[in-house]
């Protein structure tokens, strides 16, 4: 009797709702100051730690009470060693620093770290096969209703979306009607020109804060699963070591099989840090015992790994939501939250980008796999609508291949040029 | 975001009532609704192109039939067009005749390949076989270490290089897989799957090692793993791993999340190879055959009824589910047993999603942004009243309704307001009770329309 089901359900939601809907409509859009405070988990009292050397655990600085340490093995060895290697940490830094080295000698092939890849370079072997998006409208002797059809093509194939592409081509249709535009070159020129326009006043610096003794800035990665946040975690690491800074990876995502370990394996090639947690294991705590193990270890910067999760899952996201708010505690501070999207990804990043935003107040994007055949077009409507910033791109497998965004050679690239 | 198919055609609608015939004008102002739809669901644009010059030739000139308005029966079309599209022919899985059946998943990184073996892996012993898994991914650090875990979980051995030559990176796929081969004969298993790393389907290095995996294992079926929310890069993909690999069927997976999937579309479209399996979720057995029906509704934006009826059938105690509703037909449905039901509907996922999948429900109710939480207000009211004034909401008067204001922290004015509307849901459902029993259920309820798969 699925039918019936279904029937039941309809009034479930109808009647409960509209009850809400009344309310809300009666009261303004006031909302009910309960559900704020409820969001707010009561949290624990605070926890001896059991075992653990006090010196080393630095106690946390406000009288807020603090989530339990969870007891782990790894950490809690790990913080034994903690005072003595507080005085070993320069040559630590330069040991790493080595490894590196060491790491980029083994692998010959690899471009050195510093050595920044452009888009061209990469996008080279795409634009091999998917060149000539604009051939035809270039070709032409006059701007005709091919012409229109191509360059809206163009744009769609790229993922930028109906809309924005609508948005953007209308006022090139009004000025090419005007006879402001008449030849097909100066079109594209303009069009060009519009999309740079839009991109071109984002800030997309990466936030680090010189906090000398106020404890280290964290850095929290997220995104659905299988975009490449780990990876991406790796590539920051070993560049921002390879800048002198103390790095701490902890890895939150306790729930995919073997992603701490995938981590640990960038932790080992860049010489950061590196906390995890039990496999199955609150992520809010792993970032915890993270930020507080870079403060005793004196690190710059924590790079907090998250679980891919699909933004539709509500639970999930909650999660998050405190994951960000526990990394946020002293002596941590989130400086960034970069959203990693895959340049395969088609209009439903734009949803991402939403949802993920409104719950952890995402700071900017990571735009990964973009040297494959999938120009990325989604991050331009997520930019210029959400108004959240490309900050970073990956452009290959190696630790060089995640580069600054550049908007010019981003926009060149879509139109294949 | 995005509305459904249906809404878009309201503004049309109203124009053509009492009309008896589509124009090609109307028709055409449909069309470009559903271009829209498609693309918003990310089907490539040259698929949608041909999709829509197929719709336009069936719709143009149609009957108006009475029982179905226009709109209705162009949206019909359309969804039999998808199915059509997304179902044809059906991938029948035959197990080789000398053992082992070899598999062979690629896709590209972050696709959900090793995920996916695992789950077909699981899949496979369902259908009573005795799967090996072979770890051939050897790029990414810890891919092997998370098909061990999932075989584990699923209880499939897992067989690849040894842990050491993973992490050194110096292992070979190709020899693994053929190694594996070699395992599943010697242990006299019947399926082989086989894991490859991702790869981009430009990189032509990486798609010859997946070509001499192929060569070496000759696998009887090669799957390739497509993230449903993948978008006009799709036909590409599928394009060039069906050229190096020849491709027998698709794993859809992320089916899960919100996108709307006409990524694969795209694919069946392009490659002409059928989707095989839908990956559902993140728990392993969240893994099924694909359903072309509801993909073709999905990609159109309109509610998935079955879908819906699944998660309830999941969430909800039939029988009491059953029960209540066969009170609510009589008319004799207390605002215990709403209660009861809300608890239930609340476990089948957040509320907004719910709205979405339901199709008909009102606009100003999905355009409501419902937080879960805020239920508990109307909860906190139910369950500040008595056995009695729940059975009997209509003996609360002033003094009662005060108490409950003050025991829910809420105000007089919203118990009052939950009280009339849950009066008149039940003589509205009454009447719709008498009239489903005395007509067998011929009749629609009043906020469902026309035209839903399963609903007429």
């Amino acid at each position: 009797m699925p039918v019936v089901l279904l029937i039941l359900i309809a009034v479930v939601l109808v009647f409960g709702i509209g009850v809400l809907v009344l309310n809300r409509r009666r009261a303004g859009t006031a909302q009910p100051a309960v559900t704020a405070e409820r969001r707010e988990v009561p949290a624990p009292p605070p926890k001896p730690s059991l075992g653990k050397p006090s010196t080393t655990v630095p106690a946390p600085s406000t009288d807020e009470p603090v989530a339990p340490i969870e007891a782990d093995e790894e950490i809690s060895a790990e913080e034994l060693d903690a005072a003595f290697e507080e005085s070993l940490a320069d040559f630590e830094a330069e040991a790493a620093l080595a490894e590196i080295e060491e790491f980029e000698a083994e692998t010959a092939t690899e471009p050195e770290v510093l050595e920044r890849p452009r888009f061209r370079d990469r996008v080279a072997k795409a634009r091999a096969t998917f060149s000539g998006a604009f051939g035809g409208v270039r070709g032409r002797a006059g701007i005709t209703a091919e012409s229109w059809d191509e360059l809206e093509e163009a744009l769609l194939r790229a993922d930028v979306g109906l809309r924005v592409t609508n948005g953007l081509l209308e006022p090139l249709r009004a000025r090419v009607k005007s006879k402001e535009i008449t030849d097909p070159d100066a079109l594209l020129t303009a069009l060009q020109g519009e999309m740079k326009a839009r991109l071109a006043d984002s800030d997309r610096s990466l936030r680090l804060e010189d906090r000398a003794g106020a404890g280290p800035n964290v850095w929290l990665f997220v995104g659905v699963n299988g975009v490449g946040k780990t990876t991406t975690i790796g590539k920051v690491a070993a560049q921002q070591r390879a800048e002198g800074r103390r790095v701490l990876l902890a890895a939150g995502d306790t729930f995919r099989a073997a992603a701490a370990e995938q981590l640990q394996t960038w932790a080992e090639r860049s010489g950061a840090e590196f906390v995890r947690g039990s496999e199955g294991g609150d992520p809010s705590s792993v970032i915890f015992d993270g930020v507080q193990a870079a403060a005793a270890r004196h690190c710059d910067l924590v790079l907090g790994d998250t679980a891919g999760r699909l933004q539709n899952k509500s639970n999930l996201m909650e999660e998050l939501r405190k994951v960000r708010r526990v990394a946020d505690r002293e002596p941590g501070r989130v400086t960034e939250v970069l959203l990693v999207i895959d340049a395969t990804t088609g209009q439903n990043g734009l949803v991402q980008a939403k949802e993920f935003g409104e719950v952890t107040e995402v700071t900017g994007v990571v735009l990964t796999k973009l040297d494959g055949s999938a120009k990325g077009g989604i991050v331009f409507a997520i930019e210029t609508e959400l108004g959240i910033p490309v900050k970073l791109v990956g452009l290959g497998e190696t630790i060089g291949d995640l580069v600054a965004f550049d908007p010019d050679e981003f926009v060149d690239a879509l139109f294949g040029e | 975001m995005f509305d459904r198919l249906s809404d878009r055609f309201d503004g049309i609608l109203k124009r053509l009532r009492g009309k008896g015939r589509l124009t090609e004008a109307d028709v055409d102002e449909m069309l470009a609704e559903i271009r829209t739809a498609l693309l918003e669901a990310d089907v490539n644009v040259r698929v949608v192109r041909s999709v829509v010059s197929r719709i336009r030739e069936q719709a143009i000139g149609i009957e108006l039939s009475k029982a179905l308005d226009p709109g209705q029966q162009v949206i019909k079309i359309v969804n039999q067009e998808l199915t059509a599209m997304l179902g044809g022919e059906v991938l029948k899985l035959t197990y080789a005749s000398r053992p082992p059946t070899v598999i062979l998943m690629a896709g590209l990184q972050g696709s959900g390949k090793t995920t996916a073996s695992g789950k077909l892996a699981r899949w496979f012993k369902s259908q009573g076989r005795n799967p090996l898994l072979v770890g051939a991914d050897l790029q990414r650090p810890a891919a092997v270490e998370q098909l061990r875990t999932l075989g584990r979980q699923i209880d499939v051995p897992v067989f690849s290089e040894a842990d050491d030559i993973v992490r050194s990176g110096k292992g070979d796929p190709v020899s693994v897989a053929q190694r594996g081969l070699q395992e599943a004969r010697r242990l006299g298993k019947d399926v082989l799957i086989i894991d490859t790393a991702g790869r981009l389907a430009i990189d032509e290095e990486l798609m010859e090692e997946v070509r001499r995996i192929s060569a070496t294992t000759e696998p009887h079926y090669t799957f390739l793993v497509i993230d449903a929310m993948t978008g006009q890069d799709a036909v590409d993909t599928a394009e060039r791993f069906h050229q190096a690999l020849a491709i027998d069927g698709v794993i859809l997976s992320k089916l899960d999340g919100d996108a709307r999937g006409g990524a694969a579309l795209s694919v069946k479209e392009v490659i002409g190879r059928p989707i095989a399996f839908a990956s559902t979720g993140e728990k392993l057995d969240a893994f099924e055959q694909f359903h072309p029906d509801r993909m073709a509704s999905r990609i159109l934006g309109m509610g998935d009824m079955l879908s819906l009826i699944e998660k309830a059938e999941q969430a909800l105690d039939q029988e009491q589910a059953e029960a209540a509703a066969t009170r609510l037909m009589e008319g004799e449905f207390t605002l215990d047993d709403f209660l009861e039901q809300m608890q239930a509907v609340k476990k089948m996922g957040p509320i907004n999603n719910l709205l979405g999948m339901m199709p008909g429900m009102p606009k100003e109710l999905k355009g409501a942004k419902i937080e879960d939480d805020q239920l508990s207000r109307v909860e906190a009211i139910i369950r500040s009243m008595t056995p009695v004034e729940r059975r009997k909401p209509e003996i609360i008067n002033g003094s009662r309704r005060l108490r409950i204001a003050n025991g829910s922290g809420t105000s007089t004015g919203e118990v009052n307001r939950l009280v009339k509307q849950f009066s008149e849901m039940q003589k509205m459902m009454k009447r719709f009770g008498g009239m489903a029993g005395g007509k067998k259920g011929k009749r629609r309820m009043p906020m469902m329309p026309p035209g839903f798969p399963g609903m007429n």
